[in-house]
């Protein structure tokens, strides 16, 4: 995908952020801990997803990943740079806000914003990739939630992602409107971008694999290959939370 | 010979009647011009820059929109008065002492409506924004595009509220015959003089308007839903 783009002139030569890693990073409102003491890299290939309860400190870490916060305590880093140095990373949010636009323009709004031409041939190719061709001008609050959240991922891929970070994109679809989903990132994926998505859903997890960090009260319990951690979990937590059992 | 109807002053386009109209419309769109002016960027700076006492200037702005007119009109009088401290300007009972007392009047309706459409917007965006690394100069245009539709509503608010005034613009203008006499001010001097066709029929060119005006709005909001989302 990412090469297909490039096809059309539209890549920049630009620094790596990748491996991402937290070094015992903590994040508080007041005195409430949402995320505490929580080490990991997130290095390039697989999807990596977040798998836990509600509440356990998902959307949090995604959006220190993409650094809309900042760490209470601890160390973040981007290929070794310092936070702010982040350029190449992306997010779609659970419920991703439309501009109050066309279709196309939602994307050339990003692809502005990125820094990038507004060429109507990258606008078509970006919603082609994500099965929206002839949307173009269409209001963009009218489509369906599975649409928007597609035109979500067009604007995401407008920034010419490095890492892609998903906050739940699925949570409020149906099973034709997630396998949709599905089937884009997975195909992101394949072109080389770093995917790491939260999720509360098992099953989707087993379906995109890669490697499993598993939260539950804003600590990492477990950190896996996604096939180990559904097969033999090491924790018990983990254990209780694929078997059903409400974990908190 | 008996005096001429309501019907008949509106139908025959009676000068005087089509003067006082016409004036009319020059000073309030003036002075929503104006308003927008004012009232627009004020309130996109309310509505996204967090300073000390903003809370406390958000309760004002939002009072000043039921700012009573005669209270606008004797302010303006005396800001505009010989003795005032733009009394040297000679602007009093003026069409634009007029636009003026308009202009103050709603400009706070402009700024505090236009806050509130900024701030709901922005919470919606907030978080998009930040992810795309929208830069502040281009947040501000984006947030006024996306609310567009509402910002003409809130200045056809603006307009109705002025063109239904008559408290300031008899403090300031005086109610001139041919010179700052306006529908409002015509109404209340013809009624008390009981020369009720006239007021009758301004009346009714009033309502029309207001009813144009609303019936505007509610246009632009159907074709923005329908076009936009």
């Amino acid at each position: 995908m990412r090469d297909e783009v490039a096809k059309l002139g539209v890549m920049r030569d630009r620094l790596s952020d990748l491996p991402i890693r937290f070094e015992a990073v903590d994040y508080c409102v007041a005195s409430l801990a949402i995320l505490s003491g929580v080490t990991f890299d997130i290095c390039p290939g697989e999807p990596t997803l977040l798998l836990g309860p509600n509440g356990s400190g998902k959307t949090t870490l995604l959006k220190l990943g993409m650094e809309l916060l900042r760490p209470s305590a601890g160390r973040l880093t981007f290929a070794g740079r310092e936070a702010g140095a982040l350029s190449r990373s992306a997010i779609v949010f659970q419920k991703p806000a439309m501009l109050r636009r066309s279709v196309a323009a939602n994307i050339s709004f990003a692809l502005a914003a990125a820094g990038r031409s507004a060429n109507p041939n990258v606008v078509e190719h970006l919603l082609d990739q994500v099965g929206l061709a002839g949307f173009e001008h269409r209001p963009a609050r009218r489509l369906s939630g599975g649409e928007q959240q597609r035109l979500a991922l067009a604007r995401a891929l407008a920034r010419d992602p490095e890492v892609l970070f998903l906050d739940e994109p699925t949570a409020s679809l149906d099973p034709a409107g997630t396998k949709g989903v599905e089937d884009i990132i997975v195909r992101i994926a394949n072109a080389g971008v770093k995917i790491v998505m939260a999720t509360h859903d098992l099953g989707q997890a087993r379906r995109l694999g890669g490697d499993v960090v598993f939260l539950v009260a804003g600590r990492i319990i477990e950190r896996a290959p996604s096939p180990d951690f559904f097969v033999s979990p090491a924790t018990d937590a983990a254990r209780r939370f694929l078997a059903g059992d409400l974990v908190i | 010979m008996e005096p001429a109807g309501p019907l008949d002053l509106l139908l025959s386009a009676d000068a005087n009647l089509v003067a006082i109209v016409q004036l009319s419309l020059a000073i309030t769109l003036s002075a929503t011009f104006f308003a927008a002016l004012l009232g627009m960027p004020l309130g996109a700076f309310a509505a996204l820059v967090r300073f000390p006492g903003r809370e406390a200037a958000v309760v004002v702005l939002n009072a000043f929109m039921g700012l009573p007119p005669v209270v606008v009109g004797l302010c303006v009088y005396l800001l505009l008065s010989r003795s005032g401290p733009l009394g040297q300007l000679g602007l009093l009972f003026t069409p634009t002492a007029m636009v003026i007392a308009q202009t103050v009047l709603i400009s706070p309706i402009v700024a505090a409506l236009t806050r509130q459409v900024i701030e709901d917007l922005w919470a919606e965006y907030c978080d998009e924004f930040n992810a795309m690394r929208v830069g502040p100069v281009a947040r501000v245009a984006a947030l006024l595009w996306d609310a567009r539709f509402s910002l003409v509503t809130i200045l056809l608010a603006g307009f109705g509220r002025a063109a239904a005034e008559v408290g300031a613009v008899i403090i300031v203008g005086g109610n001139i015959d041919g010179y700052t006499r306006v529908m409002t001010t015509t109404i209340a001097l013809e009624t008390s003089k009981g020369n009720l066709p006239l007021a009758v029929s301004l009346g009714l060119v009033l309502i029309a308007l207001v009813m144009t005006i609303n019936a505007l709005a509610w246009s632009i909001r159907r074709w923005s839903e329908k076009h936009a989302g």
